[in-house]
């Protein structure tokens, strides 16, 4: 594939994630803050985020599967994922931690398990798309060509 | 610019590595504009520190409340030699942080002598009017939504780097040199030091936000992590956006101001 059609391609998948609602404009700040010195921001904070996620996920499933579960711990990791998915413009994230949290409101075991179940499956999409638009981008930076924060904007 | 005036001073931000390093006496360079910003959140910390890099701010970047007063000396009644040189333009602040939030650290550093002077900012991902208020009252610069943008941070700056230039003009003492800019306080005497301890610093002056041009950040940032203490959230409401209004605070405040839209004072 010849360089064009990779940088074609580039846009329309990194387009297609905005119109899926998998990321939102926060995503398009990431760039901006990415320079000659820090030329691997974007993927270093995606990075960051799904170690992070990762992490509370883990504990998440840890804390639900409790014989008592402990609300007071559950809210703050849903709260701490929310904010770090909207912090890189994961919007599906988010919004599924928004649901989650009203149910550890409630103190609902059995939908908060449901909307572990949910939040797991948007997170594992949209790291799954990140990836491979990072995939994309190497492939292009590889073939000599040059991704330009306007390449992930419309 | 290519000192690093910070009092940071661990390596690369790439590699986001933790731990404390020794504090270097940073040269005083009067026109940096140095942030300590407070977050518990990683992915966050990481992205308010590029984003207060990128508008030219020296950075320190810490995961507490705790770490913050550690940092500025104030974890102790002793007041540090140290303190003389150190210089926090601004404090930006996460709200919701565990152990102590950001309105408990705003609060901390309002009560203090060294640091009262120093604006502090709140951000949170919650648009709660009480909260809002609340932390305005308390003597908040202002009041950032999270997640914050460029912009955000742009605005922020500029409006810094006027407070800057407007204490190092009075330091100077060049009054004709220093920003034309009308303000409610009488002037300060002379001479001026921008020691924090100075009840006569000048107020921020308003500036409608203009877009600074991003230089390369070159001060390395530090970055403290420790295992986060008990998950103790302060309010979890998330409410739908409503339009936030505060009353004005007992100190003036023209960057508040201009966030609600009144015309700068230039």
């Amino acid at each position: 594939m010849e360089l064009g059609q990779m940088q074609k391609s580039l846009q329309d998948y990194t387009k297609s994630l905005f119109v899926e609602g998998i990321l939102d404009s926060q995503f398009l700040q990431l760039p901006q803050l990415q320079d000659e010195s820090n030329s691997d921001f974007v993927s270093q904070v995606v990075s960051l985020f799904f170690q992070d996620s990762d992490r509370i996920l883990n504990d998440l499933s840890l804390s639900l599967d409790q014989k008592v579960v402990d609300f007071e711990k559950v809210d703050p990791y849903v709260h701490q994922l929310k904010g770090s998915s909207s912090s890189i413009g994961a919007q599906r994230v988010k919004n599924a931690c928004v649901v989650f949290r009203s149910f550890c409101e409630q103190k609902n075991v059995e939908a908060c398990h449901r909307c572990l179940q949910q939040v797991k499956q948007e997170y594992y999409l949209v790291k799954n798309r990140l990836e491979t638009l990072f995939k994309l981008e190497q492939q292009i930076v590889a073939s000599g060509g040059m991704i330009s924060a306007m390449d992930l904007g419309f | 610019m290519a000192r690093d005036g910070g009092v940071s001073c661990l390596r690369s931000s790439e590699t986001m590595r933790v731990g404390i390093g020794g504090m270097e006496s940073p040269p005083l360079d009067l026109d940096d504009v140095h942030v300590l910003a407070v977050d518990d959140s990683l992915v966050d910390r990481i992205v308010i520190e590029r984003l207060l890099r990128i508008t030219s701010c020296k950075v320190t970047a810490v995961d507490s409340g705790w770490r913050a007063l550690e940092f500025l000396g104030l974890d102790n009644e002793k007041a540090s030699a140290e303190l003389d040189r150190l210089k926090v333009d601004l404090i930006i602040t996460d709200y919701c942080m565990p152990g102590m939030t950001g309105y408990e650290l705003l609060k901390k550093i309002k009560e203090s002598s060294s640091f009262r002077q120093v604006p502090v900012v709140i951000m949170s991902s919650e648009n709660v009017l009480t909260r809002i208020d609340r932390c305005l009252e308390e003597g908040a610069e202002d009041f950032l939504l999270k997640p914050v943008k460029l912009a955000d941070v742009k605005r922020l700056r500029s409006s810094l780097t006027r407070d800057v230039k407007l204490s190092n003009a009075n330091k100077r003492k060049l009054p004709e040199d220093s920003v034309p800019v009308n303000t409610s306080l009488p002037p300060p005497p002379s001479p001026f030091t921008i020691s924090p301890d100075s009840s006569d610093s000048s107020p921020p002056s308003t500036i409608s936000p203009e877009s600074s041009d991003s230089s390369p950040p070159l001060s390395p940032v530090e970055i403290f992590s420790s295992p986060l203490s008990s998950l103790l959230d302060d309010e979890d409401d998330d409410v739908l956006p409503s339009s936030p209004e505060s009353s004005p605070a007992p100190e003036e405040s023209p960057v508040r101001r201009q966030k609600m839209g009144s015309p700068g004072l230039d």
